[in-house]
């Protein structure tokens, strides 16, 4: 092409402590183009955005914006070059409205001083009307759903027109009919000229948007392809610097397990007010039962109310054939629990401890004889580095370097090698794979179904439905709270498991609205 | 039913403000005039300024340990200056806001810049201005003018001085949070100050504004103590253990220790009336003055607690997602339901 680029990147380099995570990458960006970009979780694709939308300087290399040179030095700044960032992780105030997240800091003003909220009711408003958000400006973001957030982070990066708008993981929280609206409102942008990157994991949805397909490997920028040119196949070869042949593990399917012991768990007739209505489930050991529903289905929910960070009203809960319905989270843990929350970041870790402090938290007593008892450090540095190398995680330095420096599928890693330290009965996995890249996801599935041929009971969560058709012996389905199906191997169907969730009954199916419902992820 | 119990959650303060009054007013009906409301109001005025600069600290997640002995030097530095040159009275409120403000602005420098923890910025601080204010006093009594005192017996337009200087206060923190970009930028640094850089938010400003605004209000307080409770007279213990007055008159009124939420109006001034309410009501009925402290102590636990129950309830049923009428065991409804459920947070 002729035209001067909307975005030049010249030899960008830019390394954290020595490490090089961004090794002279060149690419250009032409006005009204999507330029996908791909790669592995900790190939330097955040760290690429970042310096694109003013958060990090780059150690060398120049940028331009339609020709004239661009360094900035803030997001401010980056923002004022018509160059918007939405971020993966959320950057909402949970306490201020809706309009007040979208203007923090570009009010409209009356007299200089005040706020003219008319004006800015009306442009949120009408922003929102555009990705057909249901809510009113004013709501309190910690009212909304997941998926409006991220809708919410969305509309504030398209507000004044930016020429370029950086899209990070948009759709993880969104349901398919949001993640159709959003392509929709690309596809009407592009048209006027905007140009966007957007990085995903979903393949799928990237070679559907993208004109160009960046990859990115190894902190180096691998190959830039017209989007025809580059099948699914090739692109995750050259992600992974390998062929992958399969996206999740061989399932063979398990033995029914020996029937003397205890299921790893049983569920009977649970219920939490508002959360879960009449819950009966089983999980035997060396099974893994996936659990489907759309967003706000009660999933998260019911996992809660089984680690007993939720109270149970009424029914019986057993964990290995403990009765821990009464049982506080602690001692259910004792019992054989194992959760792996949905929340990572929140919930999950400890972001400014290293790898070890973090996977040892829960079975530290494991490595002292008594509370105030020393910790034998060495051996438990060893048994976090078996567990840790077994997920082949990619760290600096195990003991020193916080896991706040870690990259997404890395983080995920720790998570999970925390709870195995414990050698749980019962693995409950919420989500395990968001916002994890494929190599990742390979890896933390490899490893739940070792533990399951082990004997150990797994119960994974998932809005993937690709995933648990690839990995679960049997999948549940819940909505509205309560488990409305359920389906074994031999009876896997896509269409039936996501008309059940979406509340038609199987006769329904197949003339149904579930056969052009888009299955998002997987390949 | 269930609405009605999450407004009256909602609005603990107030409630709790009413029933203290009733109570007072149970034990001793003359406790129910206008001249004893008057007198509440009047007391309260200059920790309610207290109390709003430290809303406004609080909201983004600082802490101003420092306001009551900065009260205290600010009263001994102006009283000096007030001795040794002639000015016209208007001027003496107006120095005291300058010096205040002065102050201030070391607080939001070492937090700001030097990028030292509030609290012990502000806990160094304490001790470091009251040292100061006994070199300024030679630890004397600091005695202001009788003109300067009588304005405490002044009123505008029928409003007592010390009621209209804080009912302006008010008004104008209040309508700085709600109706100004600065506002809801200082709830946004309190609620997560990286996500407000990343934003755009020059955290930095907001942070040293913050203090230098609480440092003013500190001066005006001051002037207003000393025309009101002092009665022209700074003591050496003058603004002893005031601050935590201010502390709790905000968190009363539900602003949070955390940062990124909180209100002026009612929350604060409503926290300040309940101190004083309880203050001036035991003092009213005759309460033993140790026993009076442990009530004062009783009544912040209680409001903080129940405020704690109102997160915990409020945060659960943010989370509910079978809605009321569903309990039942119909079948499901049908697909026209999706865009619903997907609403129902989690």
């Amino acid at each position: 092409m002729t035209s001067t680029p909307r975005l030049e990147l010249r030899g960008i380099s830019h390394a954290f402590f020595g490490m090089p995570v961004n090794c002279d990458i060149s690419l250009r960006v032409e006005p009204g183009e999507v330029l996908g970009l791909v790669g592995e979780n900790g190939a330097g694709k955040s760290t690429l955005m970042n310096i694109v939308g003013g958060v990090l300087t780059p150690d060398e290399g120049r940028m331009l914006i339609d020709g004239d040179p661009y360094a900035p030095k803030s997001t401010g700044e980056a923002r004022a070059r018509g160059i918007a960032h939405v971020h993966q992780e959320l950057n909402l105030f949970s306490q201020l409205s809706v309009i007040d997240n979208v203007f923090l800091t570009a009010y409209p003003r009356r007299w200089g001083v005040f706020t003219d909220r008319r004006k800015a009711r009306r442009d949120t408003a009408d922003a929102l009307a555009q990705l057909e958000l249901p809510f009113s400006p004013s709501t309190i973001v910690e009212q909304l759903s997941p998926g409006h957030r991220q809708m919410l982070e969305i509309v504030k990066g398209t507000l004044g027109s930016p020429g370029l708008i950086i899209l990070d993981e948009p759709t993880t929280s969104l349901t398919s009919r949001e993640t159709h609206l959003l392509f929709a409102l690309i596809e009407r942008l592009t048209a006027q000229g905007t140009s966007f990157i957007y990085v995903s994991h979903i393949l799928d949805d990237v070679k559907k948007l993208s004109d160009r397909i960046a990859v990115m490997r190894d902190s180096a920028l691998i190959d830039v392809r017209a989007e025809a040119d580059l099948p699914v196949r090739e692109l995750i070869t050259l992600m992974v610097g390998r062929p992958l042949d399969s996206l999740y593990p061989d399932r063979a399917g398990h033995t029914p397990a020996d029937v003397q012991a205890a299921p790893a768990l049983r569920l009977d007739d649970v219920s939490a007010t508002g959360l879960v209505h009449r819950a009966t489930l089983t999980v035997d050991r060396g099974e893994v039962v996936g659990i489907f529903g759309l967003m706000g289905a009660g999933r998260t929910e019911l996992a809660r109310v089984i680690a007993g960070l939720d109270a149970a009203d009424s029914g019986r809960i057993e964990v290995a054939g403990t009765d821990v319905t009464r049982l506080s989270p602690r001692a259910r843990i004792a019992a054989g629990l194992a959760f792996v929350t949905e929340d990572r970041r929140g919930e999950g870790l400890l972001m400014e401890f290293p790898v070890v402090a973090n996977a040892a938290l829960p079975s530290l007593a494991r490595w002292s004889g008594g509370v105030l008892a020393p910790l034998r450090r060495r051996s438990l540095r060893a048994r976090v580095q078996a567990v840790t190398e077994a997920l082949r995680l990619k760290a600096t330095d195990l003991t020193r370097s916080p896991v706040q420096a870690l990259s997404g599928g890395n983080q995920q890693k720790v998570v999970l090698a925390k709870w195995l330290l414990t050698e749980p009965e019962l693995l409950i996995l919420d989500e395990p794979t968001r916002g994890v890249d494929v190599g990742a996801q390979y890896e933390v599935y490899r490893t739940a179904l070792e533990r399951a041929d082990a004997g150990t009971g797994i119960l994974v969560i998932s809005s993937e439905l690709p995933e648990l058709l690839g990995i679960a012996d049997r999948i549940v389905v819940m909505r509205l709270g309560r488990i409305v199906a359920e389906y074994p191997r031999a009876q896997f169907d896509a269409r039936i498991i996501l008309g059940a969730a979406f509340g038609e009954r199987p006769d329904e199916v197949a003339a149904g609205e579930a056969a052009s419902i888009q299955i998002q992820g997987g390949v | 039913m269930s609405r009605v119990k999450d407004l009256a959650l909602q609005n603990v303060p107030v409630i709790l403000l009413v029933v203290v009054f009733l109570a007072f007013a149970a034990v001793d009906p003359r406790f129910l005039s206008g001249d004893t409301i008057t007198l509440i109001l009047r007391q309260s005025a200059y920790v309610g300024i207290l109390a709003v600069g430290m809303t406004l600290v609080l909201m983004t997640a600082g802490i101003d340990l420092a306001v009551g002995s900065l009260l205290y030097l600010t009263a001994v530095v102006v009283g000096q200056i007030v001795h040794t040159v002639a000015m016209p009275i208007f001027a003496v409120p107006i120095l005291a806001v300058l010096i205040g403000a002065m102050f201030g602005a070391f607080n939001g420098f070492a937090v700001s810049v030097l990028k030292i923890i509030p609290f012990i910025v502000t806990l160094a601080m304490l001790t470091a201005f009251r040292g100061l204010g006994y070199g300024v006093s030679d630890s004397r009594e600091v005695n202001y003018p009788d003109a300067i005192t009588a304005l405490g017996a002044q009123s505008v337009l029928g409003i007592p001085l010390p009621i209209a200087v804080f009912a302006l206060v008010v008004l104008l923190a209040h309508v700085t949070v709600t109706r100004t970009p600065f506002g809801r930028q200082l709830l946004a640094t309190g609620e997560d100050r990286q996500a407000a850089a990343r934003a755009g938010v020059r955290v930095g400003r907001i942070q040293f504004a913050v203090y230098v605004i609480s440092g003013a209000l500190v001066g005006l307080a001051s002037f207003i103590a000393v025309i009101q409770q002092f009665s022209g007279t700074v003591t050496p213990a003058a603004g002893k253990g005031i601050e935590f007055d201010a502390i709790a008159a905000a968190v009363l009124g539900g602003t949070s220790l955390f940062g990124g939420r909180g209100s002026v109006f009612p929350g604060t001034v409503v926290g300040t009336l309940l101190i004083q309410l309880v203050n001036t009501g035991l003092g009213f009925i005759r309460v033993d003055l140790y026993l009076t402290q442990m009530v004062q102590a009783g009544i912040i636990l209680l409001a903080v607690l129940i405020d704690s129950l109102r997160t915990g309830r409020l945060e659960k049923l943010r989370r509910t997602v079978i809605t009321s009428g569903r309990q039942d065991d119909d079948p499901p409804p049908k697909p026209a339901a999706p865009a619903q459920t997907q609403e129902a947070g989690r």
